[in-house]
């Protein structure tokens, strides 16, 4: 019997859903091996059970906790789809103020209907089996994990920094160019995709496991840069996560 | 009546339709929008100015590449940033993919359904599998103009202020182009799908608003235009769109001083019609689409016109790149002040704006976003109200499945098409 699939969103821009319909022609591939049966964005149709649920988005009010711990309840995995889901992602991004300061900010008014809590990950209410990390996933990240979990083995992220895959593909270092980067703490997977498009990493795959923080702070000083500088970049993904 | 709409996010989630009806009369019939608000207004507010577009895309999946873009022209103006021509025609090369791949999007996984009788358009990955193919190999080759521009489909990452962080290769604009032309009978395989379909008739006067066309078809610009001949500049859309709260609602809704408005695709073509491509033209005609018809359930059609039009306009701005060279696509001056400045642009759904304040720092003060989808909104409730009482003998399914299919040729927004309406008959 296929594998029933679920896909579910809470608090996000659905880009992480949208990546993986993206995936296009290897999606029709991933169709004979897998039966979607909820994908609110594509279909009607809701299910009782599950083998997998991909969850993308934060958690912000208090009735997305139920749902969240009814799709727990009845899905055999959960994984987080997507930095939102994983660590809050850029929703955390108003959490140095409280959410009535942020209603007063924006709709001038504290209104009942607008309420919400400072946005958490997913495993803030649920335990999560796995994670795929990014902003947006990369789809063949998701791929490989899909494939891992439909093999019953346990899917494991890349453990070295995207300086590994950035220096592989041999770009220009951006410290060269005076330009902060959180390449060096970030966890791989992306292809520096970001630093291959002329721009810098801003962390969205969150810190690595073990982040070398002395040659990093020495990197920083050689370049003339500070530690403010680099912790104001990576708090813009990586809000509620600890400081490397 | 309750509506619940947060204009300032993407407008991505479930939306609910409450009817209200006693003795055949209709009390009560609204859209209840229901989103978490991200209040990304507030989270921009003191970020430098150099973070402001990334932040901001992540307002929306779908349409990362206007908010991106629309957020960049809204800093460069304020801080008098200039972007270089070849820049300028890449934006809109990139452009022409996002509004591309979220028409077929749109087009084959939430409009086709309804047309084919199926609940998703995985229904008939057996039975039809060449055009459940088709659906994707178009989509692929629109999210191919916007990897290769913007670097990947969504959240771009070449797009930066100034211009672009990275060009693409020639070699890779040639092979883009060339996907683009093989993929014309798939095209022509789609106008030919959708034009045998019998479309509901329904129409009413409302008014369309879509940047000004002034030589070509609206995208970028600085000019509003309404079907009722009215322009107006882009830095007054304040004084030109008022958002206001509807009486059983907190929520805000736009409208001008002659009342709800439409922006989008049919509001483009109604304004624009006469600077469509030929080819966009052509497939114009064979829909039988009238572009000043007035019938909302025709948008589908004017959405497909769009993706021809485009894809023309793409391979068009191919060649140009191509013919005119190498040329600078990056102008890296650093701002010396801050400033005021507001840009719009077409995203896929209609006019977006954005408008912001720096100050001498260049951290953002104040942001504001006016997207597609809250414009449209008081347009669709009032079809809807319309619509309705001849509606009221039908079947309930029949009613259901009516009204969702006019809320869905909107394209409100993409998660909410699908799975959008709990129609409460009271």
């Amino acid at each position: 019997m296929k594998a029933r699939i679920g896909f579910f969103d809470f608090a996000g821009c659905e880009g992480c859903q949208l990546t993986v319909m993206n995936l296009e022609e290897e999606l029709l591939q991933v169709l004979q091996l897998v039966e979607f049966v909820e994908f609110r964005e594509l279909m009607s149709e809701t299910s009782a059970q599950l083998d997998i649920a991909f969850v993308e988005g934060s958690i912000c009010r208090p009735g997305d906790r139920e749902r969240l711990r009814q799709i727990r309840q009845r899905s055999e995995i959960l994984v987080a789809l997507g930095s939102c889901a994983d660590n809050g992602g850029v929703n955390a991004l108003g959490s140095d103020r409280t959410p009535e300061v942020l209603r007063q900010q924006v709709y001038g008014a504290d209104l009942p209907h607008l309420y919400t809590e400072t946005p958490q990950p997913l495993s803030a209410v649920v335990a999560v089996d796995y994670r795929i990390p990014g902003c947006p996933i990369d789809g063949q990240e998701f791929l490989s994990i899909l494939q891992a979990l439909l093999l019953k083995q346990h899917p494991e992220l890349p453990s070295f920094a995207v300086c590994v895959e950035c220096k592989l593909a041999e770009y220009p270092c951006s410290f060269d160019y005076g330009q902060i980067c959180l390449g060096p703490i970030t966890r791989a997977g992306c292809r520096a995709i970001c630093i291959d498009g002329g721009g810098y990493c801003r962390g969205c795959r969150g810190l690595i496991d073990n982040p070398r923080t002395s040659p990093y702070h020495r990197i920083l000083e050689q370049h003339g840069l500070s530690v403010d500088e680099i912790l104001d970049q990576y708090r813009m993904f990586n809000v509620g996560e600890k400081q490397p | 009546m309750k509506i619940e709409l947060d204009y300032l996010t993407r407008i991505e989630g479930h939306a609910h339709l409450v009817v209200d009806q006693s003795k055949g009369e209709i009390t009560a019939c609204h859209l209840e929008v229901v989103e978490t608000p991200r209040f990304f207004e507030a989270m921009l507010q003191g970020r430098h100015y150099s973070d402001v577009a990334t932040i901001v895309a992540r307002v929306c999946g779908v349409c990362s590449i206007s908010h991106s873009l629309v957020s960049l022209m809204a800093t460069e103006a304020a801080l008098k940033i200039e972007v270089p021509p070849q820049a300028q025609l890449l934006r809109r090369l990139l452009s022409y993919g996002e509004i591309i791949q979220s028409h077929l999007l749109q087009l084959y996984f939430m409009a086709l359904p309804d047309y084919l009788g199926v609940p998703s358009l995985f229904h008939l990955l057996e039975e039809r599998q060449e055009l459940v193919s088709r659906a994707l190999r178009l989509k692929r080759t629109a999210n191919r103009i916007c990897q290769v521009v913007g670097g990947r489909p969504i959240h771009p990452v070449t797009t930066c202020l100034g211009g672009f962080s990275a060009r693409p290769e020639a070699s890779e604009l040639k092979k883009l182009r060339q996907e683009l032309v093989a993929a014309l009978p798939d095209l022509e395989a789609t106008v030919e799908l959708f034009s045998d379909f019998i479309y509901p008739q329904f129409s009413r006067q409302r008014e369309a608003l879509c940047l000004q066309a002034d030589n070509q078809y609206p995208l970028h610009g600085q000019q509003v235009c309404s079907s009722s001949g009215d322009t107006s500049a882009v830095s007054d859309y304040r004084e030109q769109i008022e958002e206001y709260l509807s009486p059983n609602s907190t929520a805000k809704l736009a409208r001008t001083e002659r009342g709800s408005y439409m922006v989008g695709a049919q509001a483009r073509l109604r304004n624009g019609s006469k600077q469509l491509s030929p080819m966009g033209s052509k497939v114009c005609s064979a829909l039988q689409l009238n572009p000043a018809g007035l019938n909302p359930f025709e948008n589908i059609k004017a959405r497909l016109v769009e993706v021809v039009h485009y894809t023309e306009e793409a391979l068009h701005a191919i060649d140009d790149l191509l013919l005119s060279g190498m040329h600078k696509i990056l102008s890296k001056e650093t701002p010396t002040a801050g400033g005021q400045a507001t840009a719009a642009i077409e995203a896929p759904r209609g006019l977006l704006f954005h408008s912001y304040q720096y100050n001498h720092q260049g951290l953002l003060e104040t942001a504001d976003c006016v997207i597609p989808t809250a414009q449209n909104l008081a347009a669709i409730e009032e079809d809807l109200q319309l619509l309705l009482p001849d509606l009221l003998d039908q079947p309930e399914e029949q009613l259901r499945k009516r009204l969702e299919m006019l809320i869905r040729a909107y394209d409100p927004c993409l998660s909410c098409s699908t799975h959008l309406l709990k129609i409460d008959l009271v």
